[in-house]
């Protein structure tokens, strides 16, 4: 996979990455040779097993860690109000209130709590929770703080969203219920979304492009397109064209899975 | 505590729950009953061991005769216990200070750390009354090493609780804080502090207790008299003289005083921590 796949359609480009390599401590190596492009309004999926590189990827693009070699670059350069990032774990301040939660990438960057009340309040909204704005997070259940860090990830209404496997601690209920919302939130934000998950299901739910991971090294093995329209519905979800996908992705995976064994 | 399970319906207790609730308002009772009832039953004890074997007041006083002393000597003893109280404070603040002051230079470079840590815990282990006699040669002002003697015993539990509550602050957030590019202060401000609270609270609370050891001790080392005089040396004093009376008056003095430095700043964790953090969680059963 050393040619640069085309963004769908024929969408401008955001980021690129270009047969980036990243090596831990020497001779850990995490990924190699990646090259990812991603368009604007993407909903890209990075799928694979455990140790594949896909975190490392979000890692990487997130500038938390530099490549070993290669280089990632954003079209037109970006500042620190261009990202969103979504964790596993909700990674609210627990000494904080909801809103307090979702006003601190504003507040880092200098902005009273006055000056951006209405963007929080409306990303509050936009997640369903603006009744919890005085709670602490301990008060809510699972589901609802996953809502609140989502709300603190697009409250300043990035160009990217990173997500790290946010839903992966759920139970399948309050997950299904969170992929429905987090495509309706795309569509009233307009970002684009980079989606860490090592669930087939997930992956074709909400994406438009898969790109399937291997392990040890982490690398890409293939890129699936998932060209069912938006919005998608619970119809989607029990169509026939979305088992196709299923299958197809099932056995991306399996063969990133033998490669790797 | 989940915000979904408020219901409307009428009460209906299974055996369980009743022996639940019957448990719970014992408890709540006898939390407060059964140390005053042991506390009564020791006073008489001693009471009765002082008055049916005829001893001495100069070898034990009955507890009446302890209490009367206190009363008597009241104008003494609550001015020297002024004078400890004021010491006590003044080094559990200069403790915080210099404790958290510590900590924060002690995250924010590796090199002080590095540096400095070994010498706060020798100081730490070094007893305090074999370094107080050097103190006192070479302090010359009585207060000023007093509160030494007294911060070097308190400061090193909100040292180190302090440094571990900023190193534990969680790694996502601290990811979470540099994307969004936030400066030092920032993430000192918004994410160490807070993480650190609950650390520096619990460090306080055994600091509170040990800078009025710390303060106690100094004056036995001290131990010069005049005007200024704490509690400890009133004890001195009167043990020169087989005042024993006065001796277990002034002890009564500062356990009481220990007990409400520890009762205040628990009180203090308590109002701070109360809205978030786990240890004030009110639980489900």
């Amino acid at each position: 996979m050393t040619e640069l796949q085309k963004p769908l359609g024929s969408r401008p480009e955001l980021l690129r990455m270009e047969q980036v390599d990243k090596t831990f401590n020497g001779n850990i190596v995490a990924l190699k040779g990646m090259s990812l492009q991603v368009g604007e309004g993407d909903f890209i999926s990075l799928l694979g097993p455990s140790g594949c590189g896909k975190s490392t990827a979000l890692r990487l693009i997130s500038d938390l860690i530099h490549p070993t070699a290669g280089r990632i670059s954003w079209s037109g350069g970006h500042d620190t109000g261009d990202l969103g990032v979504v964790f596993q774990e909700p990674t609210l301040m627990p000494w904080a209130t909801v809103a307090q939660n979702v006003w601190l990438p504003f507040r880092l960057r200098g902005k009273t709590y006055a000056e951006v009340k209405d963007d929080v309040l409306e990303a509050l909204k936009l997640v369903g929770l603006e009744k919890f704005q005085n709670s602490y997070p301990r008060e809510l259940s699972g589901g609802m703080k996953m809502r609140v860090s989502i709300a603190r990830a697009m409250v300043t209404r990035p160009r990217l969203i990173l997500m790290d496997e946010p839903f992966a601690a759920l139970d399948e209920i309050t997950r299904f219920k969170l992929n429905n919302d987090l495509l309706k939130l795309k569509a009233a934000i307009g970002c684009t979304v980079v989606f860490v998950t090592h669930s087939v299901f997930e992956s074709v739910f909400l994406s438009d492009r898969i790109v399937v991971m291997a392990a040890r090294p982490g690398r890409v093995i293939s890129e699936l397109e998932v060209d069912a329209p938006y919005p998608r519905d619970e119809d989607f979800r029990t169509s026939a064209e979305y088992a196709a996908y299923i299958r197809r992705a099932t056995d991306a995976l399996h063969e990133a899975m033998g490669e790797a064994a | 505590m989940s915000l979904a399970d408020q219901s409307d319906q009428p009460m209906t207790l299974d055996a369980d729950e009743a022996a639940r609730l019957k448990r719970k308002r014992f408890e709540k009772f006898g939390k407060w009953i059964l140390p005053v009832l042991v506390l009564v039953l020791m006073l008489l004890i001693w009471d009765r061991i002082v008055v049916w074997n005829e001893i001495p007041h100069y070898i034990l006083p009955g507890p009446g005769l302890v209490f009367e002393t206190l009363i008597k000597d009241w104008a003494m003893l609550f001015e020297a216990l002024l004078v400890t109280v004021q010491i006590t404070l003044m080094a559990l603040a200069v403790a915080v200070i210099g404790g958290v002051g510590l900590a924060v230079l002690f995250t924010q470079s590796r090199l002080v750390e590095m540096s400095f840590y070994p010498y706060a815990v020798i100081l730490q282990v070094t007893p305090i009354v074999a370094i107080a006699p050097l103190i006192f040669i070479y302090v010359d002002s009585r207060i000023a090493g007093l509160l030494l003697c007294a911060w070097l015993v308190a400061f090193f539990p909100v040292l180190s609780n302090t440094t571990l509550g900023l190193n534990s602050a969680d790694h996502n957030l601290r990811d979470l804080f540099r994307i969004y590019g936030a400066s030092r202060w920032q993430t000192l401000r918004f994410l160490q502090l807070p993480s650190a609270l609950p650390y520096f609270l619990g460090g306080l609370r055994i600091a509170g207790g040990l800078s009025l050891i710390g303060a106690v001790v100094a004056e036995y080392v001290a131990g010069t008299g005049g005007l200024k005089s704490g509690l400890a040396f009133r004890i001195l004093e009167a043990g020169y003289r087989l005042n024993i009376p006065r001796m277990f008056a002034a002890l009564i003095l500062i356990a009481v005083t220990g007990v409400i430095i520890f009762a205040g700043l628990s009180f203090l964790s308590h109002m701070l921590l109360r809205k978030w953090h786990e240890s004030a969680l009110k639980r489900d059963p």
